[in-house]
């Protein structure tokens, strides 16, 4: 059976007044319909940049590589060019909710028109089915009084509730794949745990694929099957959420998971991972992580490491590293 | 005991609200008859529901949101600022006081400055210096605290990531020397690595400029780790108050309960120990009388007796203070 959504070797570089960036190099995933896969990794690392590159949405000066392939429903995204194909995936096939809330609702447009003009566009509805569907979306994901925030304009709304307005109208195309990134970050735990079993719900009706783009370790546990964690543009380690976050093998997977704040020992120090991101401009050769690993080697060799996965036990994937000298 | 920095006293903001030009004009009350006292060089945090007034609150006390009623005293060494009578002169200089870090890294920078003159802008939007050396000097001395290098300075945000924009956020925010800030949701746009980092910085800034922070987040573990008093809020209303190591071990109110019990657990295994909250999200527009909780509170009584209390903070443990219902029928 073909996959959702197949990626394969994707690089991403943008062309900036200081130099090429690379912001993704060499990712590969794949999705299958029905199936969450949870994407982590510190900030910077390309996880919006790969979700932007499915719908097509990174800016001008983007280069991709030759050799690269999304693939949709057997079709290649990347060589699309014309609008009606580009449509097709755009709020059709794929539906994206957006990191900054902010920016995906036009400031001078009341939210409830903004959502039926995208229902529109995309599904044979009438004006007063778009609006009831809309509506009907919007008190899902706990928006009271969802007929009088219909009239307001997004600067009115809090920010958690422009980001539940922005969930509302991802889902209400009902898409085959959306592209969830940071979705519930403005959101309290309450409200979360209800929007993360909405959308479990609608995911699983409708058998959609969902990418899910989070910092929140504890959020993917909940709603992932499987995840994968980036670095600087790279995946380290990938495969199904209970032997990664049980059992990381990466040096940056565990670091990671050694940041999170235990609400049970106040008293224990924050820890970061030492040292800081290398900028895009200087992305380390060889292995991604050596310049801030615990476990790098004196003698510089991962300079010049290969990157690539490599599958340790059945479905955990890790980086070649960690296959050389990630041992503890 | 140290001096409060801010006092805020029976604050109310409200927001109009008009379905279309033709209806009668209706208030959004989104911050409800609210008092605190934020202790000089502390970190107070703000917890609680999406729209509860949390982020209104903090733009009224930085003195970016109208006040209804009530009002906001900031009390520094040798004068108060009262924000409902103050002066745009006195509003300028309290500006410079009184700092917001924003929470989008990303969307606060703006791509075309070098970071130098983002971070110099404040300086010179507020005439704080008199000459470029000055404004320089100020600007370097900042950075290095901020931990950023001084060839960063010449570079544009693109190239850097969220950790590094937040601390060029940050040290915009600071660059006037302000004695207060408060931070909306800063470290939410980050990995929990950088935001460890950024927390442990915020704390070292704490100590070596004296500041007092207002902290705001959804966050609890990272609330938890960092602020020292914690204030809950539930649709416009605070409903608990209480240093954090009692509010964390032992929360009174059914909101706050119910808040740490949701919790994301980071074990696949372990999904609900929440306790889940049943009922409609009420809204600010037409927030329920009495105990505004009591529609999903689930020790709310079969009489309905909530309809008719009045919300008001009770001390029931020294520093530790729970809306009266917490007390009657929590
Ligand atoms: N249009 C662009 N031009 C130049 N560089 C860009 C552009 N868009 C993204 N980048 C760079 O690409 C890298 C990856 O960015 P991306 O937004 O995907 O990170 P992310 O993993 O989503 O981080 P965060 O968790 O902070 O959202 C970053 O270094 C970023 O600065
Ligand atoms: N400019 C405005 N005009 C009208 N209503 C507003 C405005 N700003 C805020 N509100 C309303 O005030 C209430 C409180 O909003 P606020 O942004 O303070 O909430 P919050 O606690 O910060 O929420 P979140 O956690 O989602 O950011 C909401 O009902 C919101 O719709
Ligand atoms: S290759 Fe070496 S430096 Fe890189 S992650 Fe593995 S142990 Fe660390
Ligand atoms: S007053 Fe009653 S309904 Fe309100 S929080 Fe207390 S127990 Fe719950
Ligand atoms: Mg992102
Ligand atoms: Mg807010």
């Amino acid at each position: 059976m073909s996959h959702l959504l197949e990626i394969n070797n994707l690089d991403v570089k943008f062309d900036t007044d200081e130099g090429r960036i690379t912001a993704i190099e060499n990712v590969s995933i794949s999705l299958d319909q029905g199936k969450v896969l949870g994407i982590v990794g510190e900030s910077g690392s390309g996880k919006s940049v790969t979700a932007k590159s499915i719908m097509q949405l990174n800016p001008g000066n983007t280069i991709y590589n030759d050799d690269a392939e999304i693939i949709i429903d057997d079709e290649n995204v990347l060589k699309f060019t014309s609008n009606n194909d580009l449509k097709k995936i755009r709020g059709g096939k794929v539906s994206m909710i957006f990191q900054e809330p902010m920016a995906s609702f036009a400031p001078a447009i009341k939210i409830g028109h903004q959502m039926i003009e995208q229902l529109m566009i995309h599904k044979p509805l009438t004006k007063k089915e778009a609006k009831d569907i809309s509506i009907d979306m919007l008190n899902r994901v706990g928006i009271a009084d969802a007929e009088k925030r219909f009239n307001q304009y997004a600067f009115e709304l809090s920010g958690g509730m422009r980001q539940r307005a922005m969930i509302a109208m991802a889902l209400s195309t009902m898409p085959k794949l959306l592209l969830a990134d940071e979705p519930t970050t403005a959101l309290d735990v309450t409200i979360q745990a209800q929007v993360i079993n909405l959308m479990k719900d609608i995911i699983k009706e409708f058998n959609m694929g969902v990418i899910f783009i989070t910092h929140d370790l504890g959020v993917i546990a909940q709603v992932a099957d499987d995840v994968a964690v980036m670095y600087l543009g790279s995946v380290v380690e990938q495969g199904p959420v209970n032997e990664i976050l049980k059992n990381p093998m990466h040096p940056y997977t565990r670091g990671l998971i050694n940041a999170l704040p235990d609400i049970n020992n106040l008293d224990a120090p924050l820890t970061p991972i030492p040292g800081n991101i290398p900028s895009p401009l200087d992305r380390p050769n060889g292995c991604v992580f050596r310049t801030r690993c615990p476990h790098a080697s004196k003698e510089g060799k991962e300079e010049n490491i290969k990157m690539g996965l490599v599958e340790v036990k059945p479905g955990h994937w890790l980086d070649k590293c960690g296959v050389d000298c990630g041992k503890k | 005991m140290s001096k409060n920095i801010v006092s805020v006293n029976n604050l109310s903001v409200s927001f109009d609200y008009q379905e279309n030009f033709l209806s009668k004009k209706q208030k959004i009350k989104a911050v409800n008859n609210i008092n605190i006292k934020i202790k000089k060089g502390s970190f107070f945090g703000l917890v609680g529901e999406s729209g509860s007034g949390k982020t209104t609150l903090g733009r009224a006390i930085l003195g970016a949101n109208k006040i209804s009623t009530g009002n906001v005293i900031f009390h520094d060494d040798d004068r108060d600022y009262d924000l409902t009578s103050i002066n745009s002169k006195e509003m300028k200089e309290y500006r410079k006081k009184a700092q917001l870090i924003f929470q989008d890294p990303y969307a606060a920078l703006s791509p075309r400055m070098t970071v130098r003159d983002i971070i110099a802008e404040p300086l010179e939007v507020m005439k704080i210096t008199n000459s470029r050396e000055e404004t320089d000097e100020k600007v370097r001395e900042i950075a290095s605290k901020c931990r950023l290098n001084l060839e960063h300075l010449r570079r544009y945000p693109h190239a850097f990531s969220g950790g590094q924009r937040q601390r060029i956020s940050i040290a915009r925010a600071l660059v006037s020397n302000p004695k207060f800030i408060v931070a909306d949701e800063s470290v939410a746009a980050l990995d929990v690595s950088i935001q460890a980092d950024i927390l442990n910085l915020l704390k070292q800034l704490q100590n070596e400029l004296n500041l007092t922070y207002l902290f705001i987040s959804h966050d609890l573990s990272v609330v938890a780790h960092v602020c020292d008093i914690v204030a809950v809020m539930y649709l416009g209303h605070i409903v608990e108050m209480a240093p954090s190591r009692d509010l964390f071990s032992n929360p009174r109110h059914p909101y706050t309960k119910a808040l740490l019990s949701s919790i994301p657990s980071i074990d696949p295994e372990n999904k609900s120990k929440a306790i889940e909250l049943e009922g409609e999200i009420p809204s600010a527009m037409n927030p329920p009388s009495g105990c505004v909780f009591r529609t999903r509170c689930p020790h709310a009584s079969q009489d309905g007796k909530e309809e008719n209390i009045e919300m008001g903070l009770e001390e029931v443990e020294p520093d530790h203070w729970v809306d009266r219902c917490g007390v009657s029928c929590g």
